[in-house]
């Protein structure tokens, strides 16, 4: 008995270790699977017209660092496939493993572009390869120190397609790093734990500097740059002599406003570039170019309280040498915004303003124009030129009538800035004080504005709807879906817009008399013969006589929400005509509805009834007047002879009363 | 000139004058010119809303529901009138004729006669100079087409009007189109009407030269002995057979009742003739 259950007992484990020692052989087996085509070096395929090597090196992933893992555990989706199995696979999901640098990488600028579809952006492969991945720490990798600067000059080089096609606002990055005290402890003397391009930007979470989140940002670089220098402030405090830091913290100068980046050069800085240096000339308020005799003084004030308050005059007017008693005589181009707004000036570029600066038009506003230099206030003070309420004055300057863009201006819009003024959405503003109401830049969005004729533009007749729309959103929606939204349309129809019924710079509020009386004639302009049938009847005639308190196109069609009469959506359709009539008619029913609202008498074909009972009714009063006319003129003859009959007679009876007729002549008299 | 229009050049103040129509029907006509007018006036602003005038005339009425309170007040008086008549007619068929035979068939019928049918043809040859003026009695031919075109009027007008006045009671059981024939009758109709009252029958009672500047009869109810000898021989000759002419004189109104009723007769005259002038614009001139 008992050598049976030992046997069963054996039998057991036996099954259990066969199958466990089956199922190791399986995922083994899989990888060679694949290696049985994969290790053949010659095997190729073609994508996009171009020959692919499918060569898997055993070799070098041997020693790379995912050695232990099988071909499935990253290819997952070939997991139980069938050979040969399909000729694209999915793309490998590192995040599946690396979550946290899956993450960080979705958010830097590398993932965002890949995300837009940039096909310059780079994955995980691209600095990592693929089968041969190496740990940092070795210093094979291509993601070693040593070879970092290499790694990200691939893409980052003077000239490469990132450089010149992408908004990078820093050039010549590699050669300034190899040249600065960073890269040359790294490069020519092989200092492994000096800076490299991921000790500042990070590796996997590169943001702009514009960024506050970025380890480039202003508020953080000083953190960054510590990581290293770590007593680095402590000594700066002592060797910067300046008292302003001590006064006014918040003009402390960030690492970079001294040490320009890619730039840090192994000197030794015994003059910051700080503002006090620059106003020392310039706070004179007589200070002048010794070339043009322009002014050249900055009042301090306007510094103080500016939104650039904590941007050092040397970043933006930048080229300085600090080494020089004047820094600033190495200044050659003028005052660039783009470093740091460069997504306004991109949009600047393509505006007309832009277009014109581009051709050195002389009327071309440039950023200053509108912001000012160095009183620049941002959009939120309200004494600022571009505070919404100012708006208007800032572009009357040139756009109002008569004035230098007014003048080369020939399309239909005349007396902008006044009719703007007049309009609801200038009342809102100027007289109210709404800030949030429509102004200039609101509609020709600010950076973009473009002629109305520009497919690009905000106000191109196809766009209108939806600049709109950005405040008015619920009409936005509706109109969308309305018969006169080219999304209601196959083929491309010219159909009206906002600004068709609506103006563009006389908009007026749609509830009042003004307004409702004219859209009527904004309707006829398209519908002329409905218009005028329309006018034929008593809400036509009503109306005419100028009241609004009678249906007019929009109380029985909708406003926004205009659909054909077939359609169910339609306020005039069989399910709701009733109802749209009940608005006005509390009583009305069915057969109230049957009123014809565009009748004409003049169609037999179409109203018959109307036709013949207008014929009849004239027919009846041709015939009347005829007939009293021919009587009444027949008569005058006649009337004319009774009217002397009767003055004899009169003449006869005073004659034989003449004491009655003396006394109605001094009464005469 | 205003002194010369206001009175009578053939009248004398204290001859004994024939009492034609009585108070109450002269009361009912003096509303009617007043309520005809202003029905006139405000619904025209309507018809001819495509000219200045009648944007004009709308804003002095108060706007299209000024205008339409106007309308509407006047429709009802126009109506009461009407009802007011009607009860009238019986009253005197009691009190003055005794039957429905002596009020339709007697000599003073409203009705047709062959009478009026001899008149006609005999005022035709008048006018043409082959005849003597006929003998016209007491109602002539053209008064009674007056006396039954408002009949006419009161239907296609009145009735049209309750039907635009009432659209949503009409459609319980008529057609909604309904609606749109009843305004081409009520607007057509009442042009007509308008148009004649304010030409053919402004001649017959104001522009008549021998009656010239206005026959006053219709507010006053009394025609000077004389004239009525001239105008209303068949009349005259009944009155002189019954021999009860006294039964019928009275003494004329004083020159401030007359002046009164000549102010107004001659605003109503004027009203009427601007309407004239504002229809025949509207529709010659600018007519949409």
């Amino acid at each position: 008995m008992i050598h049976q259950k030992m046997n069963l007992f054996h039998l057991f484990f036996f099954i259990v270790g066969l199958l466990v020692l089956n199922g190791s052989n399986l995922s083994a087996q899989e990888s060679a699977e694949c290696l049985a085509c994969h290790s053949d070096a010659t095997l190729t395929k073609k994508r996009a017209g171009k020959t692919i090597s499918l060569f898997f090196n055993e070799k070098k992933f041997a020693k790379s660092i995912h050695s232990q893992f099988e071909c499935i555990n990253c290819h997952t989706d070939l997991e139980g496939k069938e050979f040969p199995h399909n000729e694209n696979l999915a793309k490998v999901n590192c995040g599946s493993c690396h979550t946290k640098q899956q993450e960080m990488y979705s958010q830097c600028l590398h993932g965002k572009a890949a995300k837009r579809g940039d096909h310059l952006a780079p994955s995980c492969v691209d600095c990592h390869s693929s089968h041969d991945i190496l740990p940092a720490k070795d210093p094979q990798s291509q993601v070693a120190p040593l070879h970092i600067p290499y790694l990200c000059g691939q893409c980052h080089k003077e000239g490469s397609p990132v450089q010149r096609q992408r908004n990078i606002h820093q050039s010549n990055i590699l050669e300034n790093y190899s040249e600065s005290i960073h890269g040359e402890g790294l490069l020519k003397k092989g200092l492994v734990v000096t800076a490299t391009c991921v000790s500042c930007h990070t590796a996997h979470q590169i943001l702009p500097h514009t960024d506050s989140r970025s380890t480039i940002s202003r508020k953080n670089i000083a953190n960054t740059c510590a990581q290293c220098h770590k007593q680095i402030e402590e000594v700066h405090r002592k060797v910067i002599k300046g008292e302003l830091w001590e006064k006014q913290l918040h003009i402390l100068p960030a690492c970079v406003d001294c040490h320009q980046p890619h730039k840090v050069r192994k000197v030794f800085y015994d003059q910051g570039m700080a503002d006090r240096d620059c106003l020392r000339c310039h706070e004179k308020p007589d200070i002048r170019s010794t070339k043009d005799g322009r002014l050249l003084s900055v009042n301090t004030d306007d510094l103080v309280h500016s939104r650039h308050n904590r941007t050092a005059c040397s970043q933006c007017h930048a080229e300085v040498s600090p080494l020089k008693t004047r820094a600033c005589e190495t200044i050659k181009s003028k005052v660039n915004c783009a470093v740091c707004h460069a997504q306004q000036e991109e949009n600047y570029q393509k505006s007309t303003h832009g277009q014109y600066f581009a051709k050195n038009d002389p009327n071309a506003p440039t950023c200053k124009e509108c912001h000012g230099t160095h009183k620049i206030l941002g959009k939120l003070d309200s004494k600022s030129p571009i505070f919404p309420i100012n708006v208007p004055n800032l572009c009357a300057r040139c756009h109002q009538e008569g004035k230098k863009a007014a003048v080369r201006y020939t399309g239909p819009e005349h007396e902008i800035i006044s009719n703007y003024t007049e309009s609801i959405h200038g009342k809102g503003l100027l007289k109210s004080g709404l800030v949030v109401t429509a102004m200039c830049t609101d509609c020709h969005i600010a950076h973009q504005e473009l002629p109305s004729n520009d497919p690009n533009s905000s106000v191109h007749h196809d766009n209108i709807a939806k600049t709109c729309g950005r405040c008015h959103h619920g009409i936005e929606v509706k109109f969308e879906s309305s018969i006169h939204s080219q999304k209601s349309h196959t083929e491309k129809k010219d159909l009206p817009t906002c600004r068709d019924c609506h103006t563009a710079h006389t908009i007026k509020r749609a509830d009042q008399e003004g307004f409702k009386l004219d859209i009527m004639q904004r309707c006829g302009r398209c519908h002329e013969k409905i218009a005028k049938t329309y006018f034929d009847t008593y809400h036509g005639k009503v109306s005419r006589l100028g009241y609004v308190k009678t249906a007019k196109c929009y109380d029985c069609h909708g406003a926004h929400d205009i659909f054909p009469v077939t359609d169910t959506r339609s306020r005039l359709s069989r399910e709701n005509v009733l109802q749209t009539c009940q608005k006005c008619h509390p009583g009305a029913t069915r057969r109230f509805a049957g009123y014809l609202t565009h009748a004409t008498h003049h169609d037999p074909d179409k109203y018959p009834w109307l036709f013949w009972t207008f014929w009849g009714m004239t027919g009846l009063l041709i015939t009347t007047f005829v007939f009293g006319g021919i009587h009444t003129l027949m008569w005058i003859p006649r009337a004319l002879q009774m009217r002397r009959e009767m003055k004899k007679l009169h003449k006869k009876v005073s004659d034989s009363g003449n004491s009655t007729q003396s006394e109605k002549e001094k009464k005469d008299d | 000139m205003i002194k010369k229009l206001i009175d009578n050049e053939f009248v004398d103040k204290h001859e004994k004058q024939v009492l034609r129509f009585t108070r109450f029907n002269r009361i009912l006509h003096a509303v009617m010119i007043v309520s005809f007018i202003s029905l006139a006036l405000t619904g025209m602003t309507l018809k001819f809303s495509y000219t200045g005038w009648a944007v004009f005339l709308a804003k002095v009425f108060g706007g299209f529901e000024g205008a339409g309170l106007i309308h509407r007040t006047a429709a009802v008086f126009l109506f009461g009138i009407f009802i007011a008549h009607i009860i009238d007619l019986f009253r005197r068929k009691r009190k003055e004729y005794g039957s429905m035979k002596n009020l339709f068939l007697g000599p003073n019928t409203m009705l047709p006669t062959k009478k009026d049918f001899k008149d006609f043809i005999g005022s035709l040859k008048w006018f043409l100079w082959l005849g003597p003026r006929p003998n016209y009695g007491r109602w002539t031919y053209w008064e009674k087409f007056d006396y039954f075109a408002v009949f006419w009027g009161m239907g296609a007008i009145g009735f049209t009007g309750l039907i635009l006045w009432f659209p949503e009671i009409f459609t319980l059981i008529l057609p909604g189109e309904v609606i749109n024939i009843a305004t081409i009758i009520h607007s057509d109709e009442a042009l007509l009407a308008t148009g004649f009252i304010f030409t053919v029958h402004f001649f017959n009672t104001h522009l008549r030269p021998e009656k010239f500047p206005m026959d006053i009869c219709i507010f006053t109810g009394r025609v000077p002995l004389e004239e009525f000898k001239i105008d209303r021989p068949a009349e005259y000759e009944e009155i002189m057979k019954k021999g009860d002419l006294d039964r019928y004189l009275v003494d004329p109104y004083p020159p401030i009742v007359i002046r009164v009723i000549k102010i107004f007769g001659w605003t109503a005259l004027m009203l009427g003739f601007s309407m004239v002038v504002w229809i025949i614009y509207a529709m010659v001139f600018a007519y949409q």
